[in-house]
Formats: C-alpha cells, sequence, structure tokens
C-alpha cells in the first residue's frame, strides 16, 4: 500500500491529550473526535488538514494515555498515515488496529518541511519526500503485524480466526 | 544464563518460549480491565467481530470510574451502555460509581494477583507490577480482541534494571523515586521495555509506594514495570485474601540491557514541573511557586498510605485561603478506612474538601477543572498541556507529603517545614 498526501509537522512526545483532551473522551461519534483533533496542540488543524495529508511527528509520537479516541480522531480527519522517529507502544497498536499506518521512519523526519509531498510505501519501507526529491528506508513491520493490517486491522483478524464474516 | 523476572511470567503464558527482544508473540491473558473511557469504543468494536461470546465471563473487570458519577448526559449514556453491557454479557466483575478508580481495586479486591498476565484498556495498568505480575496498557480494539479470544499480542521487550540502594528519607515516597527515574532517562526512556525495580532499598517502601513507582513506569513509555515477590508482597496478597497466586523472581545472572543506581540517602522529595513527568525536581528548587489548587488521589497515590501520610502532615493545621484543597480517596474501601481512622475528620478540619472516590481531575474529567493560568499541585500521573483544564493552566506532580505541605502553604513546600 502506498499513500501520497501534504506533510503537517509537529515535534517530540506529542502525547494524545494534546490529540485530544480529556473533556471530550465522553463523545464516541468520529465526526466529534475529528472536530477536536489536535486541539490541545494547534487549533488550526481542522482547518487545515485534507483528506490523504500524513501527520509527521518526533520521537515519542502518541506518548500518554491508551485512549483510542486520539488515532480515531486522527483517522476521521481524513490523514492517511503518520510517520515519526518513534512510536509510543500504546498508540502504535490502536493506529494499525484501526488501519492508520504508523510508519517508523527516523531519517526522512528532521529534513521534512510543513506542506512537504511525501509518499510511504509500508510494504517495502520507504518514505519518499517528493517536495524534495529524496528517499529514505523505513522500518518495515514484522510479518505477523503485516498481516494483520493486510486484513484490515484486528476486527477482520478475530473475525477471520474465529471463521466469521 | 538466566531470566529476568518478566521473562519468565511472558514464557509462562506464551507457546512461543524461545523468544528474544523485539520478537512479536502471542500470550494468554488472566484478566483483562476497561472502564468508561475505553469500554464503549471496546464494545462498538467487539460487536463487530462476530459472535458475541466473552472468552470469560469471569475474567473481565469493567469499572465505571473516569467521568463518575456521571457529570452531563453524555457520560451518564456511556455508563449506561457498560453497565447494559456488563448486565448482557453477565460481566462478574462490573464496578458502578463510587466503587474506586480501576488500578486501586483490582490488587484490592485480589482481581489480579501476583504471576498474572494482565491487559487492561487503560495505560496505567503497569500498576499492578507491583504484585510481581506482567500488566500493560492498550487500546479499546485491542481489549475487543481480548475480550474474544483471550489473547493478545506483545512485542518482546529489552530489560532494564533500577537497583535502589541505602535507606530513604521518612518523607521519601514512591513518587520520589520514579520521578526522579523520569527525570534522568526522560518521556521516551524505556519505550517498550521492561523496567525491574530491584535492589536492597525496595524493603523500604510498601506496596502503595510500589504501586506508585509501577503505575508511573509509562510515563517513560515503558511496556510495564514490575517489583520482584518478596515479603512485602507477600502480605499483601494474603491481606487481599489471595492464594492461588504464582511467586516470580528474577534469576541472579539474569541479562539486562541497561542498569541504573539509585543512592536513596541523597534522594530529595521530588516535583515534575510542567509540562512533561521527566521536568523532575528537588522540591526545594521550586519553593517560591505559588498554587491555588491541591489535589490528593488518583491510582497513582490515592491508597490509604498516601492519605495516612498526608494526613499527618496537616494534622492541626489549616489549609491556606489561597488554596482549593481536594481529596479523593482511591475507592470506596480507602474511604472507609480513612473515615475509622480519623483522618477524613482531620482532612475536613483542615479544610479539605472530600470528594467521592473517582478519576476526577486528573485527566481533566470534572471535580476541580483549572481556569485560565491557574496552578495546581497534584499528586496525580500526568502535567501535560491542559491535562486538568485550561490550556494555559499547569500541573506539578509530586508526593501525597509534599501535595499536603503546599496545601497549607498555598506554595509549593517540602513537608520538613511543615511537619
Ligand atoms: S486516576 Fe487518572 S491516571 Fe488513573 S485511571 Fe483515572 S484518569 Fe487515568
Amino acid at each position: 500500500m502506498i499513500y501520497r498526501g501534504k506533510a503537517i509537522k509537529y515535534g517530540d512526545n506529542i502525547n494524545t491529550d494534546v490529540i485530544l483532551p480529556g473533556q471530550y473522551l465522553n463523545l464516541t461519534d468520529e465526526r466529534d473526535l475529528a472536530a477536536h483533533c489536535m486541539e490541545g496542540i494547534d487549533s488550526d488543524f481542522v482547518n487545515k488538514v485534507e483528506k490523504g495529508d500524513i501527520i509527521v511527528g518526533g520521537s515519542n509520537f502518541g506518548c500518554g494515555s491508551s485512549r483510542e479516541h486520539a488515532p480515531i480522531a486522527i483517522k476521521a480527519s481524513g490523514v492517511s498515515c503518520i510517520i515519526a522517529k518513534s512510536f509510543a507502544t500504546i498508540f502504535y497498536r490502536n493506529a494499525i488496529n484501526i488501519g492508520v499506518p504508523a510508519v517508523e521512519c527516523p531519517d526522512a523526519i528532521d529534513e521534512i518541511n510543513e506542506g512537504d509531498i511525501l509518499e510511504v510505501d509500508i510494504e517495502k519501507g520507504t518514505v519518499k519526500n517528493i517536495t524534495l526529491g529524496k528517499s529514505y528506508n523505513a522500518t518495515v513491520y514484522p510479518k505477523s503485524i503485516q498481516n494483520l493490517i493486510n486484513v484490515g486491522g484486528l476486527v477482520n483478524y478475530v473475525k477471520s480466526i474465529r471463521g466469521v464474516n | 544464563m538466566g531470566k529476568a523476572i518478566t521473562e519468565k511470567i511472558l514464557s509462562d503464558h506464551s507457546e512461543q518460549k524461545d523468544f528474544k527482544p523485539g520478537d512479536i508473540i502471542d500470550v494468554k491473558v488472566d484478566f483483562l480491565l476497561t472502564n468508561d473511557i475505553s469500554g464503549p469504543v471496546a464494545v462498538q468494536e467487539f460487536e463487530k467481530m462476530g459472535d458475541g461470546e466473552l472468552f470469560d465471563n469471569n475474567r473481565v473487570a469493567i469499572v465505571l470510574d473516569h467521568f463518575t458519577p456521571n457529570k452531563d448526559v453524555v457520560s451518564a449514556n456511556v455508563s449506561k451502555t457498560m453497565r447494559d453491557f456488563a448486565k448482557s454479557k453477565g460481566i462478574t466483575h462490573f464496578y458502578d460509581a463510587g466503587y474506586g478508580i480501576e488500578h486501586v481495586i483490582l490488587p484490592q479486591d485480589g482481581m489480579v494477583k501476583s504471576g498474572d498476565l494482565v491487559i487492561g484498556g487503560d495505560s496505567h495498568t503497569t500498576t499492578y507490577g507491583a504484585l510481581g505480575a506482567f500488566s500493560t496498557g492498550v487500546g479499546s480494539t485491542d481489549v475487543a480482541g481480548i475480550m474474544a479470544l483471550g489473547t493478545t499480542w506483545l512485542r518482546v521487550p529489552e530489560q532494564m534494571k533500577f537497583v535502589l540502594k541505602g535507606k530513604p528519607d521518612k518523607w521519601i515516597n514512591g513518587k520520589d523515586i520514579i520521578v526522579y527515574i523520569i527525570s534522568k532517562i526522560g518521556t521516551d526512556g524505556a519505550l517498550g521495555k521492561s523496567m525491574e525495580i530491584t535492589g536492597d532499598g525496595v524493603k523500604y517502601f510498601d506496596m502503595d509506594s510500589r504501586f506508585t513507582i509501577c503505575n508511573m513506569g509509562i510515563e517513560a513509555g515503558a511496556l510495564n514495570c514490575i517489583f520482584n515477590f518478596d515479603e512485602i508482597t507477600e502480605i499483601y496478597e494474603k491481606n487481599a485474601g489471595v492464594s492461588n497466586y504464582k511467586i516470580y523472581k528474577s534469576d541472579e545472572d539474569a541479562e539486562y540491557d541497561y542498569v541504573m543506581e539509585i543512592n536513596l540517602e541523597e534522594l530529595q522529595p521530588m516535583v515534575a514541573a510542567p509540562h512533561m513527568p521527566s521536568n523532575g525536581r528537588p522540591v526545594t528548587e521550586l519553593s517560591d511557586v505559588n498554587i491555588d489548587q491541591v489535589v490528593i488521589g488518583s491510582c497513582t497515590n490515592g491508597r490509604i498510605g498516601d492519605l495516612r501520610t498526608a494526613a499527618q502532615v496537616v494534622k492541626g493545621k489549616k489549609v491556606s485561603p489561597n488554596v482549593r484543597a481536594l481529596l479523593i480517596p482511591g475507592s470506596r474501601e480507602v474511604y472507609l478506612m480513612a473515615l475509622r481512622e480519623g483522618l477524613i475528620e482531620i482532612f475536613t478540619e483542615s479544610g479539605f474538601t472530600v470528594c467521592s472516590p473517582s478519576c476526577g481531575p486528573c485527566f481533566g474529567g470534572h471535580l476541580g477543572i483549572l481556569g485560565r493560568g491557574e496552578r495546581c499541585v497534584s499528586t496525580t500521573n500526568r502535567n501535560f498541556v491542559g491535562r486538568m483544564g485550561d490550556k494555559s493552566s499547569e500541573v506539578y506532580l509530586a508526593s501525597p507529603a509534599v501535595a499536603a505541605a503546599t496545601a497549607i502553604t498555598g506554595k509549593i513546600t517540602s513537608p520538613t517545614e511543615v511537619a
């Protein structure tokens, strides 16, 4: 799967409290959640995000609480994938489970500017910065995780194990 | 070559025996937790997963602790969803508003025990490592998957060891240890790894302090944080009425990727300044900071040991007129113990407001939200931007003793200055 979109860039340690503040955790509709996405750090995000955009983070992206509301809000905003130097463990699982690829590509991050056009190939493990004309190696998912992504996330995976459609 | 406690527990819960750090393994889950935040989304995803059967209705806990007693209609409906789900699935461990905070009640009631592999739909599920158990947090869809299968996958963590040496001062709490460690290794210092707390010094920390330490392992990014089973664990399990636990300890020759020694003799009470749990500094360096609110409670420091320490500091003194002081016992059981021991009277007389057991303002839910530019000293575990209210408000993380001393003076204060 290849994702192409423009970069929206943040720094290190972007935590789930700023991605989706706690006061909205009683919401469950993904459109309601998307309306508050990144509110704690970037109130302009909801205005500038376009379908297919790629969020770029530094190290430890998604640290803090286990709230799946955070990646759900990101996905519902139209973001196609997230690349970062590293991800917090729980966020990484959540993103994959709901079908937003989280790709580790430490080498690409520092040179990316807000608005650059990026192309991420998750099977090959590459990130291309089209604007700069450069290509970088990203971490390839272990086979079992790639399987999870291929079937479309954890819901489909559990269904396949249980033999239900 | 020997094995570390975490590797032993993982090995006993997996069919894959020959694993190394970085490998992905499937594990059997002994106990699963969810709440009124991760629960509703988990229920939604669980319903999509097919036959609607739980892996085991006796090994899932649902705790309504975040927005309870419900603060508004939306939260009330969320609670109702979880209540109805628990009833329809015959979930035996269902705890409604006021019973207590998940990470306080699960060990307290013996639902989780030494040697277990516990997964929770909450990042602070790392807490139960204090019992010599493996425990870690996941999100809602993972909760749903475990509800269905009773298994999940984990990436095998690298091993880190933190060795406590010497005897600490009387006011040192588990909070000071963990804030100190995070100030040294950073919020991603243990990313995806296992933190083991060991050394002769662990004998000075009771289970309440150990829960505090493991609770905040996640603030360094750890997959889990764990103590070896010892006499202190044994007594705790006995008091919780648990007998069928399993004892795990690291081998002497286990290998670690990282070892840090902590000299307890030199450790001062620590405060984590805004806006990262890694901004820890000795309390004396922050002594001129004025405070508007003090919160004592949460899954980090809302246990009876925490309340006893704080009561010792405030006894016979009055809360500063510039401070709103809140005491939120971590569970109904803790509340009752505090009541019987006369602690509730001490707090109330000194000017604290005692709230019903709940997460309260810890994550910005309710009961003590901060306004513009306000500052709070809190015994909770996170001080991210806007965590407890307005984006311009500030949270300083501290032990119950420091929080109590601060409530009295209205400035960040070491307990030695007040008690
Ligand atoms: S007390 Fe705070 S950290 Fe603990 S479970 Fe509740 S919201 Fe989370």
